[in-house]
């Protein structure tokens, strides 16, 4: 495996990704039977559509065509004013109808892109097209037994098919294109993205090549699940196709699979088959015909995406790798929202930047562990804290442990300083109540205290911490060192 | 014929407490009885049937009304699907098949109160014009026992010339209506498409398919047809309907309409009966003060063409889910999932539609898509474009509905291109979603033959007035 980094440097990897997005809708692409199959017995969620019975007329979910005019604008560009359904046949257990309603030649979404950054450079990947399809159901083959079981309860999902242009050149950029698009769809509101249960599916197609004008033979790896597999994966394959290209084995047009287990990718047929999908538009389905007016209005209802949210993160100073991770653990839960609250003061750049922090450091911590409350005081409880840091009484430990408390409880007291204080959480500031303690602290440490006047500073931070302990953690220790060194003399 | 009072007035007799629907069904199934030996009727629906006469009968007697259509039986050709029976589409490959639902047509009847008490006959999956392609058996002409009744709808068209009920439904995908309502010497109506929801009917080409009743009289025909036209939000290519009822002829004049003979189907190959029938028809609408000249339409000859490339591709698709895994004959000789949709195939399709599955499969592969598919697609808008230029300057075309009186059984049907002409005068019209009626109009000694009367997209309700008009000027 161990290529010389000047061989894998002949050769420049080429790389496209096609990802299917479930679409957040209530119902089925062409019925109206429930969407969410993820914890419904086989096949419950099922309609004459969805079984293919003689006589059953697909009908189109407005609700679908809504978000895949949404997914338009959120990767660039605007819905397609005319779009058709197309069938494509073969026979399979999992697909009733033997043959599933995709698009074809006019898709609902042609061009746009996705910009992303790796290593601090920003880089558009093209959108050659997206279109709106039904997913097939879930067959399944019981270890040992002569039959499988078909579950269509997943049958007629609608799914965005996003198929970049191969604009991507290493795993990195295609981890960074997953992730991205993750985001968006998300951001946007067109999918729950939730990747565990296969809301989001990439096949990716590789190729390597050391002429930078002409594309190799591509192998495609299909039925990711995860950014990291897509990355490795992609990593995978070009070490691999860049091995057999050096030993002179040309590369054999496939689709492989991904084991996770073992970290590679395998054939999964001997040869390619050779499909004639016949497609042809279907005749149940009216094409899709969008107006200037229903365009404007989808336009309208995009809610901020990404990259909206980063030009605004960062223009308050907040690095890249805190506005990174602000956009990812903001999507981690539904029922909650970050950067609402840090919006809300976006006007006060130190007060986001403070929020921001506390968002990543202490709160969603706290909410991993599902310690915190529903709440609709959050941003009280934020500003009154925020308000008591300002004046210096609160140590970093008691912001913690103050926030914490009131999100856990969802709980906002009329007199928060007051409220702090009964907790034991406000820092001791004033100077009278610090100066006997520090007082008696020097008493007792005569060695360190002339090891300070001997010139050894920082045996004051040991000093601090003795006045700390004392004070039961609620001194101020910048107060505290203040005094220890007018006491000491220095 | 028997002795079955005008639609409206069965109604009105139930709804009055005059006649109960259970005398009604049970007169029907007695004449299915009656007449089994013309084999116009797959299954009887006894029980279900008795059921809701039993129902509407208690209705009525609480003082309720049962509906414009209450207590009238009626008989649904076997590709619609229904409640109380199995619905086989006159098919092996769907022989054991029990609707989960009802067509949404059938639900429209059974609203107004109609019972279904029977299905019709066919050609399996409706293709055919002569019933000779049933998987089951052949039915018979009520008016000559050796020729065929028609098809696809050949046990609709017998069975209401039998009189075994008031109507009968059929499907009209290139004539399947109208052939046989030709052949057997009923109305027979094939609506504008879209104006009745498909949901719930066996599919054969989608972009054709159209259901319309098969009556004795044109009232009847608009009568049931009311009932049923209506946008389905089970079916996305159902269009609006008329607000008003379209049995509700304002006029029945035909002074003054502008009709036109086309000239491509009075050519020659017609019947010397078939145009003696077309001239009688020609001359009783001069009489009555019909302005009648003759159009051209240069693309009409290129119509079965485009009907042959368009039916069986759309053909071959429809029938992809009839693999055997879900409902259905299903092979039992499979040892594997490919060989149960082979077998299930090979053993459960007749040779027509095995034909128009090869056709269907052919025409859409790759490399021959543009040169068949996309191509006949073009000439349809040509054809639609023709029949609108016409529009401008007609009110209603009128044509023989077939060429011939109908055929004797065995006579086609080793020729299946021989077979495929006999829709030559219909099928224009389904290609671009017309209106048509054809309506019994002279005969060759016991032989039924029939006139169609086309009109513009959703102008069904001058079409029926039309016909209407020319049915009180025959009789």
């Amino acid at each position: 495996m161990a290529l010389p980094k000047e061989t894998i440097d002949k050769y420049l990897p080429t790389i496209g990704i096609e990802c299917h997005v479930q679409l957040k809708t209530k119902t089925k692409l062409f019925a109206a039977v429930g969407n969410d199959a993820r914890d419904a017995l086989p096949n419950t969620l099922i309609s004459h559509i969805c079984v293919g019975m003689p006589g059953a007329l697909p009908v189109l979910n407005q609700a679908a065509v809504d978000l895949a005019a949404k997914a338009a604008f959120a990767l660039k560009t605007r819905p397609q004013p005319h779009s058709v359904f197309e069938r494509k046949h073969y026979f399979y257990p999992d697909l009733p109808m033997g043959y599933q309603i995709s698009q074809l030649n006019d898709p609902i979404i042609v061009g746009g892109h996705v910009t992303i950054e790796v290593d601090g450079e920003q880089k558009d990947i093209g959108i050659e097209r997206a279109q709106l399809e039904a997913d097939a159901g879930k067959n399944t083959h019981p270890e040992g037994a002569d039959y499988s079981l078909v579950d269509l309860n997943r049958a007629g999902t609608p799914l965005l098919e996003i198929v970049s242009k191969p604009d991507i050149h290493s795993a990195v950029e295609a981890r960074a294109y997953v992730r991205e698009l993750f985001l968006l769809m998300k951001y946007s509101g067109v999918s729950d993205c939730d990747l565990y249960h296969g809301n989001m599916r990439f096949d990716v197609n590789v190729s390597v090549s050391t002429n930078p004008t002409e594309l190799g033979t591509r192998a495609e790896v299909k039925n990711l699940n995860s950014f990291k597999s897509v990355e490795a994966s992609i990593e995978y394959e070009i070490t691999r196709q860049i091995e057999l290209l050096e030993k002179g084995t040309p590369i054999v047009q496939e689709t492989r699979g991904w084991d996770d287990a073992k970290q590679k990718t395998l054939a999964q047929r001997g040869k390619e088959e050779a499909h004639d999908y016949r497609y042809f538009p279907d005749p149940d389905i009216p094409p899709v015909e969008l107006d200037n007016a229903y365009i404007a209005s989808i336009e309208n209802s995009v809610s901020k995406l990404p990259y909206d949210w980063r030009t605004q993160l960062r223009d308050v100073g907040l690095d890249h790798n805190l506005v990174e991770t602000l956009l990812d653990v903001e999507v981690e839960d539904e029922s909650v929202t970050y950067l609402s609250e840090i919006e809300k003061v976006i006007s006060n750049p130190e007060q986001a930047k403070v929020y921001a922090l506390w968002i990543v450091n202490y709160i969603v911590p706290a909410e991993r562990d599902g310690k915190l409350a529903a709440s609709q005081q959050r941003s009280g409880i934020l500003a009154s804290v925020y308000e008591l840091v300002k004046d210096g009484r609160l140590s970093s430990n008691s912001v913690k442990a103050l926030l914490i408390l009131m999100l856990a409880n969802d709980h906002l007291p009329p007199d928060v300083a007051k409220y702090a204080e009964q907790q034991g959480l406000i820092q001791e500031s004033d100077e009278g109540a610090l100066s006997a303690i520090v007082k008696d602290v020097l008493a007792n440490n005569p060695k360190a205290v002339e090891d300070v006047r001997s010139g050894q500073e920082k045996v004051i931070g040991f000093l601090v911490g003795q006045v700390m302990k004392q004070s039961l953690g609620k001194a101020n220790p910048a107060i505290a060192q203040e005094i220890i060194k007018k006491q000491i003399g220095i | 014929m028997t002795d079955w009072l005008p639609i409206k007035q069965i109604a009105e007799q139930v709804n009055t407490g005059k006649i109960t629907a259970m005398s009604l069904v049970e007169k029907s199934l007695s004449l299915l009885n009656k007449h089994a030996d013309y084999k116009a009727i797959i299954v009887a629906i006894e029980d279900r049937a008795r059921e809701r006469a039993e129902a509407i009968d208690k209705q009525v007697s609480a003082g309720e009304s049962a509906g414009r259509l209450a207590g009238v039986p009626f008989i649904a050709k076997d590709n619609f699907l229904t409640f109380g029976s199995e619905t086989t589409a006159a098919s092996n490959i769907l022989r054991g098949f029990h609707a989960p639902y009802q067509a949404s047509a059938i639900e429209r009847l059974e609203a107004e109160g109609a019972i279904c008490v029977a299905k019709a006959n066919l050609d399996a999956f409706a293709h055919g014009s002569s019933t000779e392609n049933s998987d089951f058996f052949t039915t018979l002409n009520p008016h000559d026992k050796d020729r065929v009744p028609g098809g696809s709808s050949g046990g609709s068209a017998a069975s209401v010339a039998l009189g075994m009920a008031p109507f009968a439904l059929g499907t009209d995908t290139g004539g399947s209506i109208r052939l046989p309502a030709s052949f057997c010497g009923v109305v027979g109506y094939k609506p504008t498409y879209g104006l009745v929801s498909r949901s719930g009917v066996v599919a054969m080409g989608s972009s054709l398919d159209v259901i319309g009743p098969l009556t004795r009289t044109v009232e009847d025909a608009a009568i049931v047809f009311d009932v049923m036209a209506a946008k389905d939000e089970l079916d996305a290519t159902t269009i609006d309907r008329d607000e008003l009822d379209y049995s509700s002829f304002s006029s029945s004049s035909l002074q003054g309409k502008k009709v036109a003979v086309i000239k491509e189907y009075v050519g020659e190959g017609l019947d010397d009966d078939v145009r003696a029938a077309v001239e009688q028809t020609v001359t009783r609408l001069k009489t009555a003060g019909a302005e009648v000249s003759e159009i051209s339409l240069p693309s009409l000859p290129l119509a079965l063409a485009v009907y042959y490339i368009i039916c069986p591709a759309e053909v071959s698709s429809n029938l992809s889910r009839y693999d055997g895994q879900r409902y259905g004959f299903s092979s039992t000789d499979a040892a594997t999932v490919d060989e149960s949709y082979e077998f299930t195939r090979e053993q459960g399709f007749g040779a027509e539609a095995k034909r128009r599955i090869m056709l269907g499969t052919y025409v859409l592969s790759s490399g021959y898509y543009d040169a068949y598919y996309r191509k006949a697609q073009t000439v349809r808008t040509k054809i639609i474009n023709e029949f609108l230029a016409a529009f401008a300057d007609y009110d209603i075309l009128v044509g023989p509905t077939s060429a011939t009186p109908a055929f004797k059984i065995g006579e086609n049907s080793h020729d299946p291109l021989k077979m495929y002409l006999t829709d030559i005068m219909t099928v224009a019209v389904n290609i671009a979603g017309l209106p048509a009626i054809s309506v019994p109009s002279g005969a060759r000694s016991s032989l039924p033959i029939g006139v169609q009367f086309i009109a513009a997209q959703t102008h069904d309700r001058d079409l029926l007035a039309f016909a209407h008009a020319y049915e009180e000027l025959s009789s």
